[in-house]
């Protein structure tokens, strides 16, 4: 074995740094490796964020309208704009949902329960909740970054003659995608720590699919009402339980002019779902990791 | 008298006594005690030694030693820090090689030393060049750019061991560390720590392979169901046996029975026992036992059919302390 000029072990009476230092600095860096991650992988990362909104227009506001049976079609090309104008939205909080599950849930649950990786970042010198708050950020960046790639898509892709009305609400836009973002990465964490890597298809089925399509991506959640039984709106309270209708109503508000739900419910609501997904997701994350 | 130090230092603990567990207990969910009331105390610059069989409480200890189980009762202190209190602060005078593999798949060879040492609050030129000294130091430097998940168990481990140096860590953990490594891996990673030894780095390791205690360890502490038998070195440890040589019989029949007729009628015995399907003898003085043991069998009707002479080992000493084998 060579004997290159190897580090000298810390003494005893060497000073440690504050823990506060050391906290910041380290969660920097936990940061800053999983941006260098997403870095080296962007073009999965930006492919796999693209796959799904890009199909959902693509069918919904191209092939559907070529062949005639666009959805709102009844009502003429006014029609199938107007949905293409609730889908934008509703894409554009999907896709920040699906990223949280992504970039947070699918990698916890293998690191949880396979390959035990994150015992090395959990044993940086800080917290153990800290780490998992950077989990969250972290995520929280990628739902970012992946809100600026599907943006433009729900924009453009569509058929000829479908017109999206946007009209931006900027300070309901910059406040939104982040809480947005945070909440969504938050629900990752907590899902990310409690399901084991072979349960994975089962959160796909049970709780990502139903999210998915009872949250508001293809109908504005005021018109639910319209579905009764016994002349109570079941569907518009059933699914004021999934969280993905907070955020899909929100870029409603923030990207349009259609009906959405009122900005005094969805702003409380969202932050609600921040401050609790992050405790049960902190909860569990210090389970796993300490006992 | 005793001051409080604004990093957390406890100024009571001796300066050259780099781990001490008080009254240490675990005890786990369901009422399981993995570890009871161990005290231990580990002194700078020393290879110390968890000896036991699986499921003594050896990783257990390393786990409440190192913030990750978080001890039912006692005080643990690791570089004059407590553990329990401030495990943050506790966390970068520490290192750590698990049992497993915990690299980190998604970045390359290079890459895991670079950033555990940002981690550690290193900047990025010093964590450069501490990545790049650990590399040749371990040899891996040929394979810097590599994924984590191209390297062998061996170049695995030493890689894990090189991140744990990163941030020059007080005490470096090591659980099993060659548990599971080719003859040829285990050797070299021996090399390594009697190379950081040489460099005055403390090292706490656990293992259930003697041969590693032995030929590692200044002091062991020897382990089972969560208490320390004894500890002291590999030497006094087998001193103890006060046996010059053990001779491990085999034989038909009722083995208890072989072990006290043997215990009566050869002479220079000091103890016999059985041990699964053997008779060990503790002898003092070889010279003609063995003659004296096949007499003994062929008198009392026992069919020897196997014998062995052996130096005392850590084995012996174990089998001595709790009656059954340590087994690898």
């Amino acid at each position: 074995m060579t004997t290159a000029a190897a580090a000298t072990p810390r003494d005893l009476t060497e000073c440690t740094r504050s823990t506060v230092a050391a906290s910041l600095t380290a969660f920097k860096a936990l940061l800053l490796r999983d941006l260098a991650v997403l870095g080296k992988n962007f073009g999965v990362f930006a492919a796999r964020t693209i796959v799904q909104p890009f199909l959902l227009v693509f069918v919904f506001l191209y092939v559907f309208p070529e062949i005639g049976q666009g959805v709102g079609g009844s009502q003429g090309v006014g029609g199938e704009s107007a949905f293409a104008t609730v889908l934008v939205a509703g894409v554009v909080g999907l896709s920040i949902m699906f990223q949280g599950i992504q970039a947070v849930a699918l990698p916890l649950a293998n690191e949880f329960g396979y390959t035990k990786e994150i015992e090395d970042r959990v044993l940086a010198p800080l917290p153990v909740s800290l780490v998992a708050i950077g989990k969250v950020v972290a995520g929280a960046i990628q739902g970012l970054i992946a809100a600026a790639i599907v943006f433009p898509i729900a924009w453009v892709v569509h058929s000829k003659g479908i017109e999206v009305h946007l009209s931006v609400h900027w300070p309901i836009l910059v406040t939104l995608i982040p809480i947005a973002c945070v909440m969504t990465s938050a629900l990752g964490l907590v899902l990310g720590t409690r399901i084991s890597p072979r349960n994975i298809s089962v959160m796909f089925g049970f709780i990502v699919l139903p999210i998915t399509f009872l949250g508001g991506t293809y109908y504005p959640w005021t018109t639910l009402s319209a579905v009764k039984l016994g002349g109570f709106p079941w569907l518009q309270a059933l699914v004021c339980i999934n969280p993905l209708i907070y955020v899909t109503e929100g870029f409603r508000a923030a990207l349009t002019t259609t009906g959405h739900m009122h900005l005094y419910v969805i702003y409380p609501v969202l932050l609600a779902l921040c401050a609790l997904f992050l405790w049960a997701g902190i909860r569990g994350f210090r389970k796993r990791v300490l006992s | 008298m005793q001051t409080a130090r604004p990093d957390g230092v406890d100024g009571s603990a001796a300066i050259d006594e780099v781990i001490r567990c008080e009254q240490l207990t675990k005890r786990y969910p369901g009422n399981i005690l993995a570890v009871d009331r161990l005290e231990l105390s580990v002194h700078r610059g020393e290879i110390f030694g968890l000896l036991g069989p699986n499921g003594a409480g050896k990783t257990t200890t390393v786990g409440m030693l190192t913030t990750l189980v978080i001890p039912t009762s006692g005080r643990a202190v690791v570089a004059c820090i407590d553990v329990v209190a401030r495990p943050a602060l506790a966390k970068q005078v520490i290192g750590i090689v698990p049992q497993t593999n915990t690299l980190d798949r998604a970045l390359s060879v290079w890459e895991n030393l670079y950033y555990h040492g940002r981690f550690f609050g290193m900047n990025a030129k010093a964590a450069r060049i501490a990545a790049d000294q650990l590399l040749v130091q371990f040899r891996l430097s040929n394979r810097a750019k590599a994924s984590v998940m191209e390297l062998s168990g061996g170049m695995a481990k030493r890689l894990m061991v090189a991140r744990a140096l990163m941030h020059r860590p007080s005490v470096l953990f090591l659980d099993e560390p060659t548990a599971g490594l080719d003859p040829q891996s285990r050797i070299a990673l021996w090399e390594i720590l009697r190379e950081l030894h040489s460099k005055g780095q403390t090292i706490l390791l656990t293992t259930h392979y003697m041969e590693e205690a032995d030929s590692l360890c200044d002091r062991l502490a020897i382990m089972d169901h969560g208490h320390v038998l004894v500890i002291n070195t590999p030497k006094a440890l087998k001193e103890s046996v006060s046996a010059d040589s053990i001779v491990t019989v085999s034989a038909s029949g009722d083995l208890d029975a072989f072990a006290r007729v043997l215990q009566e009628r050869v002479d220079g015995v000091t103890r016999s026992q059985r041990v699964d399907n053997t008779v060990q003898l503790h002898v003092k003085g070889t010279d003609g036992v063995l003659p004296k043991v096949f007499a003994a069998a062929e008198q009392a009707g026992f069919n020897i059919t196997d014998l062995s002479v052996a130096a005392p080992t850590l084995e012996t000493v174990f089998i001595n302390l709790t009656g059954k084998e340590l087994r690898e």
